[in-house]
């Protein structure tokens, strides 16, 4: 496959990604639908074709893990997994149901392919960097990928974390902080400015780069630039849109959590299917 | 304490989120001390309104809930009256030394609220399930720990924290209650409200299941068992007295709480109960359990939060009375 036909593919499975995910929450009504759709083109990406993982083995010791930090984002990682076959499309179906292995936050336990158990802010990074460290430990050349939210890194856990992981020089790490400017109550810089982030991951060690966190391509080509950092851990700062694809979550101020209604729901899902045709 | 009980208990109209944020401002517009912290969850807890009309005394810090406890320490050190607020887990869980240290061993002058008591977490699932959040927080020396049953109590307690010194905590359910207290009740920090007579045993319950425990009650009365009821609001400190005075008169206990049965609510009357007046004790809640996600009517079934345990248990009990 040319690396063009290749995009192409990453750009469908998006798109695929956000479909699914609009089901899930709009099927439910309500949702984390803001920054579930943010990281959308990052986890295209990794689950379409960057991490090394087998649906068949999901545990299998070599695998790339992915923790996915911000684990209010959930719901667009269990559209990937299920696209990717790690369980059945139907599944989907169950988010935040009575008994479902689908929790709003990520769950190790209960969903097969998550690799961790994430949701109160911050401690995802810690978890990435001891996982980093215990595979390098075993001599494994796997890596993890790590995501995190804009709003999240004013934990001071995740400092504390990168700092560690510097000093370990953690070349199989990788981060993705998911800019999309805004968190809960509004945009980050109005409640706590988070400044140059690229210039203080730098300033703490790692290896930085800054992209269009809605281009699959740069995305892309940021990760291989990455693993061609050696001796410290890198970052890829995203440039995204919260709410990203789906017009009126984009367009909604508050859009962290919202409610959906099946009109909302049908007439994005028409969008979104509208750009897989023309695309 | 002056306390008149509804009429008829019935789903507040406002939920109890507003009203904690209407009884802010109200006592921000009259004392310039008060400041309110929140860790990015402002909006989750109503307090946009208060945020608009005092916005110097507002800090949202964002999302870290550690630094938000410390800053309150701080800003109390400087005569402030605060008031922090995140999820319960968050704001107990995430900064429990915080709160130990800066504001208890410190002895500053700290309100925090944590939101979304035990199964009312609902659809966020496990992780922002507290049932260990008072738990954590009986800990902490000489600490005041409140769970407002409905809107009237709510606005009386927070009013009353403002005048007074020392760390507190509110369980804050942010949805509406469903209301046990009429308008213009009173209620005095540290003694329990009995809400129905009986002579057979004692439901002792707090939170979301002292409506469980008063159906509780009614159901077992149709059944000719009488029930005595009592609210016990304050966890820390508790009203011993009235635990004694239960064992005493009704010779069997049996506790409500949306909450862990360790070092909750059970707990602590156990302990009174067990050096002063030693009863047969059923503890209702949530035994050594993580949360789920789910809707609040299943997770009540799923850990057992219902008046049809309470009535199980009531019956249990009396069947080990000491004869
Ligand atoms: C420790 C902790 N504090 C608070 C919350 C509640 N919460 C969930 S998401 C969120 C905002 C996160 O913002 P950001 O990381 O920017 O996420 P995004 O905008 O990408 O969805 C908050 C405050 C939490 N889950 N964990």
């Amino acid at each position: 496959m040319s690396g063009q036909e290749k995009i192409r593919e990453l750009e469908k499975f998006a798109v695929q990604i956000r479909v699914e995910t609009l089901k899930e929450i709009g099927t439910l009504g309500f949702g984390h639908l803001g920054g579930a759709m943010s990281i959308v083109d990052t986890l295209a990406v990794l689950y379409g074709g960057v991490m090394n993982i087998d649906p068949q083995n999901p545990s299998w010791e070599e695998r790339d893990w992915l923790v996915c930090s911000k684990g209010h984002a959930g719901p667009a990682v269990y559209a990937a997994l299920a696209l990717r076959k790690f369980f059945p499309m139907e599944e989907l179906e169950t988010l935040n149901k009575p008994g479902t292995r689908l929790p709003s936050h990520c769950d190790r336990n209960l969903t097969t392919g998550i690799d961790m158990t994430t949701g109160s802010l911050g401690q995802g990074a810690s978890l990435a960097v001891g996982i980093a460290l215990g595979n390098r430990l075993d001599g494994r050349t796997s890596y993890t990928y790590l995501i995190l939210g804009d709003g999240e890194i004013q934990e001071g856990q995740v400092w504390e974390a990168v700092l560690y992981a510097a000093h370990q020089k953690l070349d199989n790490l990788i981060a993705f902080v998911d800019y999309n400017k805004k968190q809960l109550d509004g945009y980050t810089k109005d409640i706590n400015d988070l400044g140059d982030i690229k210039a203080k991951f730098e300033s703490f060690g790692w290896h930085a780069q800054e992209v269009d966190g809605s281009s699959v391509r740069e995305i892309y080509e940021a990760i291989e630039k990455a693993k061609g950092a050696k001796g410290r851990p890198s970052v890829i700062v995203l440039h995204t849109v919260k709410g990203k694809g789906c017009r009126f979550a984009e367009n909604a101020f508050l859009n962290h959590h919202m409610t959906v209604s099946k009109e909302q729901m049908a007439e994005a899902i028409a969008e979104l299917e509208q750009q897989l045709q023309t695309g | 304490m002056s306390v008149i009980l509804a009429e008829k208990r019935a789903k507040e109209e406002k939920d109890m989120r507003d009203v904690y944020c209407e009884t802010l401002m109200e006592l921000a517009g009259k004392d310039r001390r008060i400041v309110a912290l929140d860790a990015d969850l402002m909006n989750s807890v109503g307090m946009v309104p208060f945020a608009r009309a005092f916005p110097e005394r507002t800090f949202n810090v964002g999302v870290q809930e550690a630094n938000m406890i410390g800053v309150a320490a701080g800003l109390s050190a400087t005569g402030k009256i605060p008031f922090a607020h995140s999820f319960a887990p968050f704001a107990t869980r995430r900064c429990f030394d915080q709160i130990f240290l800066s504001c208890g061993y410190a002895k500053l002058n700290v309100r925090i609220v944590g939101s979304d008591p035990g199964v009312t977490a609902a659809f966020n699932g496990g992780t922002h399930m507290p049932f260990e959040d008072m738990g954590i927080l009986r800990n902490v020396p000489n600490i005041t720990i409140m769970e407002p049953t409905d809107s009237v109590m709510l606005k009386d307690l927070v009013k009353q924290t403002a005048g007074l010194y020392g760390v507190f905590y509110i369980r804050l359910l942010r949805r509406s209650a469903v209301k046990v207290y009429e308008e213009g009740s009173t209620f005095e920090i540290g003694k329990a409200v009995q809400l129905r007579d009986g002579s057979d045993a004692s439901i002792l319950a707090t939170g979301i299941m002292v409506d469980e425990a008063l159906k509780a009650a009614e159901t077992l009365a149709e059944e000719g068992v009488s029930a005595r009821v009592i609210n016990v609001f304050t966890l820390k400190p508790l009203d011993k007295e009235a635990v004694i005075i239960c064992a005493r008169e009704t010779g069997a206990i049996v506790t409500a709480e949306n909450h862990s049965i360790i070092n909750g609510l059970g707990s602590a009357v156990a302990e009174v109960i067990a050096e002063n007046e030693l009863v047969p004790l059923e503890r209702v809640g949530v035994n050594d359990q993580f949360g789920e996600v789910g809707h609040v009517d299943y997770l009540k079934e799923k850990f057992n939060l219902t008046y049809d345990e309470i009535v199980k248990r009531v019956k249990k009990v009396l069947t080990r009375k000491i004869k």
